[in-house]
């Protein structure tokens, strides 16, 4: 076999292995799926009424709301999925069997890429409930099977990109407290965008950040392709952040990861 | 098997290893003996390509450790000083993720799997999480987990630190059994049995540096220690028996002497002839053990 081979088959290896110590620790997964549903329900049933009255443009309430808020509820779960990413690499750079790994003649990526690969599983499956739990509530996207497909190849994307970046989070901690800190940055950027409110509504500094930063254009992409709103250059852009929040992620993790242990 | 001249490392300004030579046969024994902190660990992890040496010329089982990292881990298996098992996983599950990154087909691996529980003994850490295993399995599983990929030359950093003296005893024999079958090993340990023990060679490292190298009996010739200790009930039987003797010295307390001794019978009953009628409470024969050499070369005041 190649060597690219042997990569693809310790990789499968490494997922099995993620999967099954997610199935007998299942509190960060399940985690992991609750989180986004309660701020799903809470900002559609708390804040959902009033803030739909405020949006500009629309005739406001609980189901107006819905809409506009779906991409920034997927984005939570995209968010929350990585801070457990983040812990997860934490938590098992601790153990003794990542020193084993390394003095084995495996492909030494497949630890971290049995790691994105298990997380991004988890993501999708965690914005899938977020979706059909909205579906449920009276979502009603207006997208055909085209942008579905966009929808769903674009989030592949950013859950792709995000998880190799909290990969590399997780591993440039020296704990696993800090690993659960360190991403909440990360869990506030779909706040402080166009994910909850539209950023024309916020003052100048804040709105500036808004509408720079890497969530707004993905948030944006997902709302035209969903709700059928103008998409502008916001897919170009979303595109581009998510490369280059993957690979920078990738290529980070990569050097951490192959950095000597620390004793 | 290995080979390292010059080998160093330092820890920013920390010297831990201060050019080492080791050289450990094919087929043999190799002890690292040190106390806590010598660098024993270190050593460990560089020859194993966990960590990377300063400087040094390194070959482990015929390859250049620097250049072709990948060829000795092919040949080599570790069981560190902390448990490499994945703790939420099964024994068996652990034994079957080592055989499928050894690229054993599926069958050839379960096949593996359950030939080590039964060897090892570890049918009850079969089934269940290794966390939940006893210290001694888990370090049966541990060990079973490196020979999965039937490994040449193993390292085993303290392999019985921890272990209950009947769990050392099964360890013991696992890995005579392991020489036994043409595998070299490298263990580490602060254990002076140990090394007895097991050990073909034994190089004794203090503070980074290799004090003394060479066979249990070379090792122990290395030092005076053999002596005859004999206490007395009391100060005036103390008295009498000094005076008899002469070159006796005041034993680790009050009512003891220490006699030096090959530990022959000749030289306890000279030594008794001596005595005469002197009334001894009790005799202790205290032959040279690594203990002695271990102190006397280390500096260590255990």
């Amino acid at each position: 076999m190649t060597t690219a081979s042997y990569a693809l088959r310790d990789s499968a290896t490494m997922l099995r292995r993620n999967l099954r110590r997610n199935l007998r620790y299942p509190v960060s997964a399940a985690c992991g799926i609750g989180i986004p549903l309660v701020i799903l329900l809470l900002f559609v049933f708390v804040f959902g009424d009033t803030l739909g009255a405020g949006l500009t443009g629309v005739s406001g309430g609980r189901d107006e709301y819905l809409d506009y808020v779906m991409p920034g509820l997927i984005l939570i779960s995209v968010t929350g999925a990585a801070q457990g990413t983040a812990i997860a690499v934490a938590m098992d750079m601790t153990e003794g069997i990542i020193a084993r790994f390394r003095t084995m003649a495996i492909a030494r990526v497949s630890v971290l890429t049995g790691h994105v690969v298990g997380s991004v599983i988890q993501t999708v499956a965690s914005m899938a409930v977020v979706l059909a739990v909205a579906l449920l509530l009276g979502f009603g996207p207006t997208a055909g099977p085209l942008e579905w497909l966009a929808v769903a190849g674009l989030l592949g994307l950013v859950s792709f990109a995000i998880t190799w970046f909290a990969v590399a989070l997780g591993l440039v901690t020296k704990s696993v407290e800090s690993a659960s800190n360190l991403p909440m940055p990360l869990l506030l950027l779909p706040f402080l965008g166009s994910g909850f409110v539209p950023t024309e509504s916020m003052p100048a500094g804040m709105r500036w950040f808004a509408e720079y930063q890497p969530f707004t254009p993905i948030m944006e992409t997902l709302r035209g392709l969903l709700m059928g709103t103008a998409i502008g250059d916001s897919a170009v852009l979303a595109l581009a952040w998510s490369v280059f929040i993957g690979l920078g992620g990738y290529l980070w993790a990569k050097r951490l990861f192959n950095r000597d242990p620390t004793p | 098997m290995i080979a390292a001249t010059g080998l160093r490392k330092s820890y920013g300004d920390h010297l831990v290893l201060d050019d080492l030579d080791l050289e450990v046969a094919e087929g043999t024994v190799f002890a690292l003996l040190g106390p806590n902190g010598a660098g024993k660990t270190t050593i460990v992890q560089i020859l194993s390509t966990l960590i990377g040496a300063d400087a040094g010329d390194l070959r482990v089982a015929g390859h250049d450790l620097a250049r072709d990292p990948d060829a000795v881990r092919a040949a080599i298996g570790v069981t560190g000083q902390f448990s490499a098992v994945d703790n939420l996983l099964t024994g068996r599950e652990n034994l079957i993720l080592m055989a499928d990154l050894h690229h054993l087909d599926r069958a050839a691996g379960r096949r593996r799997a359950a030939g080590l529980l039964d060897r090892f003994d570890l049918a009850d850490a079969a089934d269940q999480p290794a966390a939940t295993c006893s210290g001694g399995m888990r370090r049966r599983l541990d060990l079973a987990m490196t020979l999965v990929g039937d490994p040449r030359l193993i390292f085993l950093d303290e392999p019985t630190t921890g272990l209950d003296p009947r769990s050392r005893r099964t360890m013991w024999q696992i890995i005579r059994e392991l020489v036994g079958g043409g595998v070299t090993v490298f263990l580490t340990t602060q254990y002076l049995e140990e090394a007895d023990r097991l050990a073909d060679r034994i190089a004794v490292l203090d503070r980074g540096r290799l004090v003394a190298e060479g066979t249990a009996g070379e090792l122990k010739a290395l030092v005076p220690g053999g002596h005859i200790r004999l206490e007395f009930a009391d100060p005036d039987g103390l008295e009498s028996a000094a005076r008899a003797l002469g070159d006796a010295a005041r034993g680790d307390d009050a009512l003891a002497l220490k006699v030096p001794s090959d530990g022959s019978a000749a030289s306890l009953r000279e030594v008794f002839e001596r005595l005469d009628d002197v009334a001894v409470a009790g005799v202790t024969l205290h032959t040279p053990d690594l203990d002695d050499v271990f102190l006397a070369l280390t500096g260590d005041p255990r």
